[in-house]
């Protein structure tokens, strides 16, 4: 996988985005402030601009670009805890002009690492953390067990869905859905429902 | 929808052209988003910033003058700013004695005015902040994010901001900051939710009878819903719920803030039941506001803040300010 692998990875990412947009707004206003939908294809928009203007040369570059500019352009928490998964990810990749899917995997690791630090979320507190850490799991798994890319990264597709849909019964410990106490329950978490599109569009990169 | 706006994307950039139009006191950075003093950088004062998300105003641009904010980064709506605004104001006003940063609790405000401390903390410039969290409706525990940050903010902003004015250090101006904050409660109560332009219809739905208590400023859904009530019973539960978690007693100062929908004489027709409801509790109300402060777009509602005064708090309260929001003594 290299650098136009990961640019078209943003750009799926993107254009699922922009697709779900109503969708993801739809989630946020019922335990949050109805922007995450907005906030992201915003986010995502701008970073595909970026790596237009420049086209950064390696997977790693791609990915540190792709964080910095969600850093600097979404604000909120989704921006710097999306930014800082993407540029910790980046740093893990390093400089090499092709990454194999035991490093991305390696690299995954280190994103949900930085969530985690950033925003101080576990798995269980029904954040993007849900989603984010069994699909990181579930790649090393499966890249361990010998899948080929496509299959693995289905695997942690699958994964990221599964964790989504089980933070849905619970009630938020993390974020702004956690004012609502125990009406937080029963609602899908907006951030892991982002984390599934992101993690879906991984797979639909690799597999066209 | 119906709203007064171009586009809901241009709605922030085009309320910013509004407010440099209108108030020849600031100064407004379009391309950076930063609201400033038209004096800033003051020399040898310390500087105050501010910022958070669209959608709350006057909070924060239209504190900013003197007396009170030398800067505020306005985000988009709902949205905390990003970290190069708060790092463009802090350079901005910073005259040599040091930046306060002003945050509200919510992840996103405090995730980005982090990183930009960090990073101009590594360009050796000093910053100290003070984090509002004034909001009894979300229990303080491991199980939520803390409490949210509400109209106590206005209260830290003004008292702060004279601190600053008198020429005090960045150190005295925070720890000011933080007894403010310490010494407020806040409760919300919503009879709507508010419309968010790029989302396009309310983050919640209400029916004619019920009412949401425990809001916070984002639209969001409160702690409990309950039927509608007379703003007898509605104010009483707001100062009980304030009372409950710090008992009142001695001269407080007493802001009833309307979320951006509420009719002014429906806010004093509240401010009377408070009143009175304070002086039942045993505490003076010595200082009061009344009015929209701190919003929630086009909600209808209000909130109450209460802070036990002290004579020192008092006397930089009465100080003079003078922003397009609050002005007075000058």
């Amino acid at each position: 996988m290299d650098a136009a692998f990961f640019t078209a990875w943003i750009d799926e990412i993107a254009r699922a985005v922009t697709a779900g947009r109503e969708r993801l707004t739809r989630l946020d206003a019922a335990i949050g402030d109805a922007d995450h939908g907005a906030n992201l294809d915003r986010g995502f928009t701008a970073v595909r601009e970026a790596l237009a203007a420049k086209p950064p040369a390696t997977p790693g570059a791609v990915l540190t670009l792709a964080g910095t500019t969600l850093i600097r352009k979404v604000g909120g928490a989704s921006g710097p805890l999306y930014g800082t998964a993407l540029r910790q990810m980046g740093a893990a990749l390093g400089s090499a002009p092709e990454v194999t899917a035991g490093e991305l995997a390696a690299a995954l690791e280190a994103g949900v690492a930085g969530v985690r630090k950033l925003g101080g979320a576990e798995e269980g507190d029904k954040t993007m953390v849900d989603a984010l850490a069994p699909a990181a799991r579930a790649l090393t798994a499966a890249v361990a067990g010998g899948l080929k890319d496509g299959e693995a990264l289905a695997a942690a597709r699958a994964a990221a869905e599964e964790g989504a849909r089980t933070a849905v019964p619970l009630q938020a410990r993390k974020g702004r859905a956690s004012y609502l106490g125990e009406r937080s329950a029963g609602h899908e978490d907006p951030g892991a429902a982002s984390t599934v599109l992101i993690l879906t569009a991984l797979h639909t990169t690799a597999t066209r | 929808m119906k709203k007064l706006i171009n586009t809901a994307e241009s709605m922030v950039t085009d309320a910013l052209a509004g407010m440099a139009a209108a108030h020849p006191g600031l100064r407004v950075d379009a391309g950076n988003r930063v609201v400033y003093r038209r004096s800033a950088p003051e020399r040898g004062k310390v500087g105050l910033v501010s910022g958070g998300g669209s959608g709350h105003e006057p909070l924060h641009g239209g504190f900013v003058g003197y007396g009170m904010l030398d800067a505020a980064c306005p985000g988009e709506v709902f949205t905390s700013p990003v970290p190069d605004q708060v790092i463009e104001a802090t350079k901005g006003v910073d005259g040599g004695a040091g930046v306060l940063h002003i945050v509200k609790n919510y992840t996103g405000d405090v995730l980005n005015f982090e990183m930009a401390a960090e990073l101009c903390a590594e360009e050796r410039l000093e910053v100290a902040t003070v984090l509002v969290n004034d909001d009894v409706a979300v229990k303080d525990s491991l199980y939520t994010a803390g409490r949210r940050g509400t109209g106590a903010t206005v209260f830290v902003e003004k008292i702060a901001g004279a601190l600053a004015e008198a020429g005090a250090s960045l150190a005295e101006v925070a720890k000011v900051g933080e007894e403010v904050n310490a010494r407020s409660r806040s409760f919300g109560v919503a009879l709507t939710s508010c419309t968010v332009p790029a989302a396009g219809k309310p983050t919640f739905e209400l029916e004619e009878s019920e009412i949401e208590l425990g809001i916070g400023i984002h639209g969001e859904p409160g702690r409990t819903r309950a039927p509608a009530a007379p703003a007898r019973d509605l104010a009483r539960a707001a100062v009980d719920a304030l009372h409950d978690d710090m008992p009142l007693s001695g001269d407080t100062l007493v802001m009833v803030n309307g979320m951006g929908g509420t009719p002014l004489i429906e806010l004093y027709v509240v401010y009377a039941e408070v009143a009175a409801r304070l002086r039942e509790k045993g505490a003076t109300p010595a200082r009061s506001l009344v009015g929209n402060y701190i919003t929630s777009l086009d909600m209808q509602g209000f909130s109450v803040t209460v802070c036990r005064l002290t004579d020192e708090l008092t006397r930089l309260w009465d100080a003079p300010v003078e922003t397009p929001a609050l002005r007075w003594g000058r």
